[in-house]
C-alpha cells in the first residue's frame, strides 16, 4: 500500500522553473526588505504614543483613574498575552498530532466523525462556549484557555490536514521507494512541506485567540476585555477606546510576529 | 573508497527472479497480476511493455514491495526477499519514477545523498559521491549541487533523479517510465546518455514503458505483457521484431517493423566513411585545393579540438571574400554520437535535410560520416539476415512463451 492519491501531482513547479538562469534561491519571494520589517512596529508605536500623549493631556475622574493606570494596563495586557499564547500552545499540541494521525492511511474511516466533533466547537459562538464552560465547570484562567482551545483548534487542525495532503504523492512515493521509513517520510518530507500551510493556520488561530481572549474577563480570567467592559459599565467611553486600541495593537503585533515566523520556517526551495 | 561506491568496477551484479507472483487488490475480482514468473539476467535492461492497465507497473512495484505481492516470491541473486524488511530492501534498489519525485525542499546534493545518509556513510564519502554522480549524468557539480529542484529544467531533474537512484550504487534499478514526461528531443538525448552509462555500470534494470519504440531502443530483452501481466513474448528486441509470437505482439509492435529495426543498429556498428576535412585556420585557397582533390562536394571545417564548425562547398569559397573559412558555409547539423541508433541518425538527416550525418565522440570531436546509403545497406542486410533465419527455423511453436522465463 502506498499513500497515494494519484491525480495530484506531476510537475507542479515545471512551468515556474523552465526559464531559470539566475539563482532563484537568493531572493525568495516573501523575504522582506528592511522597510517591510519596520513598517508594522513603527505604525503600532506611533498609534500607542499618540494614545499615551493624548491620555496625558486629559483630566480623569476617579473611576477612570482606577482603571487607566500603568498597573492595571500592564496586568491586563500581560493576562491577555498569557491567555493567547497558552491557548495557542495547547492548540498546536492538540491540532498538529491529531492532524498527522487523521491523515495517515489507517485513519481514513475515523477521520470524518472526529472532524465533526471538532467542528462543533467552532460552530458554537465563542461567548457561548465561554459561558457554558463557566456554568458547567468553574471560572478562572484555566477555563478561559479551554474555551479558546475548543474554539480555535479546528483551523489549525484543518490546515495541518490540508498541508499534509497537498504534499505531492509522487514525492512521497519516491521517498518510500528509496527505503525511507514512514516516520522519516513524515518528519523529513511531509511536515516540512506542510509548514507554510500549517503556519497559516497557526496565524489564524493566534488572531482569533487575541480577539476572543477579550471574553476572558467574563469568567474571571482577566485580559484587556476588562478595560472594554469597564468602559461600558461606567459609561466612560475613553476607557473602552483605550482597551480596544490595546487589543487591536496586540492583535496586529502578534500577527506580525507570526508572519515573520512563517517566513523563517518556510523551507527553502518551495 | 569501498567497492560498493565505485561504479566503474561494479562487479556484484545480481539477477532477479520472479516466482509465481500474483497480486489481487482488495475489492477487485480480477487479478492485477496473475502468476507471473520470469528471470531478469544480471547486468541487462529488461523492459516490461504493454498496453495501459496490463499490470506492468504493479509488477515492477512488487519487486521493491511498494505493492506487496498477494503470493509468490521475489529472489534477488538467489536470496528470497519477499519477507525481508521492505525499507532495507529498497535501499538496495534504485528507483526512478516518471514524475521523478525530487524533494523540493532539499538541494540537489541533499536529494542525491538521501540513501547514502540512511546507510550511514560518512560526510566526505557522500560529498565525493555526489560530485561523481553529477559528473556522471553530465551536470557540473559546482553549478548544481546547491540548487533546488525548481531551479532545474525537466531534463535536468530527470538526470538528478537517475543520479539519486544510483547514489548508493545499487545492483538493481527499477525505472517506471523514467523518460515519459520529457519532450521528445530531450528524451532521446537522455536515453542515449543512459545507454552509454549502462555500458559502464552494468546494472540489472527493470524498465517499464508503454512505448514500444523506447522498449526496442533501450531493452536488452523485452517482455511484452498482456492483461494481468501475462507474458505474450519475452525475448530480445531483434527476435520480437523479426518473429512476433502471436497477433497480440504483432499488433503491439505495429506497422513499420522494418523501420523499427533501424532502432536496433547503432552508428558504431556500421562502417564510418571518411570525409575531406580542414581545420578552421586553413586559408580559403588551401580548402579549395582539398575540395578539388576529393570527389566530394564540400569540406568539413573543424575547430582546434576537431569539433565540426561548418560545411564549405565551392559556392561558399567563391563568395568567401576575405572572411575565414570558419565564418562561411552551412551549419554542421545532423550530428550524432556512436551510440545513436540508425533510426535517430536517419531522423537527424531528414530534419537537417542533409544526406549525411557527422559522427562525433563524447567530446564532440569528429570521427567520420554516415550517409544515407550506409543506412540503406544496413536495412537490406537485416532483411536478408531475417529471411535466412526464418528459412532456417521451423515455424515458431506458439506454446513456448507462456511465462517460463528464458529458454
Amino acid at each position: 500500500m502506498t499513500v497515494t492519491d494519484s491525480s495530484s501531482g506531476t510537475d507542479r513547479s515545471d512551468a515556474a522553473s523552465v526559464a531559470l538562469g539566475a539563482r532563484v534561491g537568493a531572493a525568495q519571494p516573501g523575504q522582506r526588505t528592511l522597510v517591510g520589517y519596520l513598517f508594522m512596529p513603527v505604525l503600532l508605536l506611533a498609534v500607542l504614543a499618540t494614545l499615551y500623549f493624548y491620555g496625558q493631556s486629559r483630566t480623569y475622574s476617579s473611576g477612570e483613574q482606577r482603571r487607566l493606570n500603568a498597573d492595571v494596563i500592564q496586568t491586563e495586557t500581560w493576562e491577555h498575552i498569557k491567555l493567547t499564547v497558552v491557548s495557542t500552545v495547547f492548540v498546536l499540541l492538540i491540532a498538529i498530532p491529531v492532524g498527522v494521525l487523521l491523515t495517515r492511511s489507517f485513519a481514513r474511516y475515523i477521520t470524518p466523525p472526529i472532524l465533526a466533533v471538532f467542528n462543533i466547537g467552532q460552530a458554537m459562538p465563542s461567548i457561548g462556549v465561554v459561558a457554558l464552560l463557566a456554568i458547567v465547570f468553574s471560572i478562572g484562567f484555566k477555563y478561559a484557555v479551554i474555551a479558546l482551545v475548543v474554539y480555535t483548534v479546528i483551523p489549525v487542525l484543518r490546515n495541518t490536514m490540508v498541508g499534509l495532503r497537498q504534499v505531492d504523492a509522487t514525492v512521497i512515493e519516491a521517498a518510500r521507494g528509496m527505503g525511507m521509513t514512514k516516520r522519516a517520510v513524515l518528519v523529513r518530507i511531509e511536515l516540512p512541506l506542510a509548514v507554510p500551510i500549517i503556519m497559516a493556520g497557526v496565524r489564524t488561530a493566534l488572531t482569533i485567540n487575541v480577539g476572543t481572549a477579550t471574553l476572558g474577563t467574563f469568567i474571571g480570567a482577566g485580559g484587556l476585555g476588562g478595560l472594554i467592559v469597564a468602559g461600558f459599565v461606567q459609561n466612560k467611553q475613553f476607557i473602552t477606546v483605550v482597551g480596544a486600541i490595546l487589543v487591536a495593537s496586540l492583535a496586529l503585533l502578534i500577527d506580525y510576529l507570526a508572519a515573520i515566523a512563517e517566513e523563517q520556517l518556510r523551507p527553502r526551495g518551495i | 573508497m569501498s567497492d560498493r561506491s565505485d561504479t566503474t568496477t561494479a562487479e556484484p551484479e545480481i539477477e532477479i527472479e520472479l516466482d509465481n507472483l500474483t497480486k489481487r487488490f482488495a475489492g477487485q475480482r480480477e487479478l492485477a497480476v496473475d502468476n507471473l514468473s520470469m528471470r531478469i539476467p544480471k547486468g541487462e535492461i529488461v523492459i516490461l511493455v504493454g498496453p495501459s492497465g496490463c499490470g506492468k507497473t504493479t509488477t515492477m512495484k512488487m519487486i521493491n514491495r511498494i505493492i506487496e505481492p498477494s503470493s509468490g516470491r521475489i529472489l534477488l541473486g538467489g536470496e528470497d526477499v519477499t519477507k525481508v524488511n521492505p525499507d532495507h530492501l529498497r535501499r538496495r534498489m534504485g528507483y526512478v519514477i516518471q514524475q521523478i519525485g525530487l524533494f523540493p525542499h532539499h538541494t540537489i546534493a541533499s536529494n542525491i545523498a538521501t540513501v547514502p545518509r540512511m546507510l550511514g556513510w560518512d560526510k566526505h564519502k557522500i560529498s565525493s559521491r555526489i560530485d561523481e554522480l553529477l559528473e556522471m549524468v553530465g551536470m557540473d557539480p559546482g553549478q548544481y549541487r546547491d540548487r533546488y529542484p525548481k531551479e532545474l529544467s525537466g531534463g535536468q531533474r530527470q538526470r538528478v533523479g537517475v543520479a539519486r537512484a544510483m547514489s548508493a550504487d545499487p545492483d538493481v534499478m527499477l525505472m517506471d517510465e523514467p523518460f515519459g514526461a520529457i519532450d521528445p528531443i530531450t528524451r532521446d538525448r537522455l536515453q542515449n546518455e543512459f545507454l552509454r552509462l549502462q555500458e559502464q555500470i552494468k546494472k540489472t534494470i527493470i524498465f517499464v514503458t508503454h512505448d514500444i519504440d523506447e522498449a526496442i531502443k533501450m531493452g536488452d530483452r523485452i517482455a511484452i505483457l498482456k492483461d494481468q501481466s501475462k507474458i505474450a513474448q519475452f525475448d530480445t528486441p531483434e527476435s520480437i521484431l523479426v518473429n512476433p509470437a502471436d497477433d497480440f505482439v504483432a499488433d503491439f509492435i505495429g506497422r513499420g517493423a522494418s523501420l523499427k529495426r533501424l532502432s536496433l543498429s547503432r552508428v558504431r556498428d556500421v562502417e564510418l566513411h571518411e570525409w575531406p576535412t580542414a581545420s578552421a585556420g586553413t586559408s580559403v585557397e588551401d580548402v579549395r585545393r582539398i575540395l578539388d582533390a576529393s570527389d566530394k562536394s564540400a569540406v568539413l571545417i573543424l575547430d582546434d579540438r576537431r569539433r565540426p564548425v561548418c560545411w564549405v562547398n565551392n559556392d561558399h569559397l567563391r563568395r568567401a571574400g576575405d572572411r575565414a573559412v570558419s565564418e562561411i558555409g552551412l551549419p554542421p547539423d545532423a550530428v550524432v554520437q556512436p551510440n545513436a541508433t540508425l533510426s535517430d541518425t536517419l531522423n537527424e538527416m531528414i530534419t537537417a535535410r542533409y544526406s549525411t550525418a557527422i559522427v562525433v565522440d563524447a567530446d564532440r570531436a569528429y570521427r567520420g560520416i554516415v550517409d544515407i546509403d550506409t543506412i540503406n545497406e544496413s536495412v537490406q542486410s537485416m532483411r536478408e539476415a531475417e529471411r535466412g533465419r526464418l528459412r532456417a527455423e521451423a515455424p515458431h511453436p506458439a506454446a513456448d512463451h507462456d511465462g517460463a522465463g528464458l529458454p
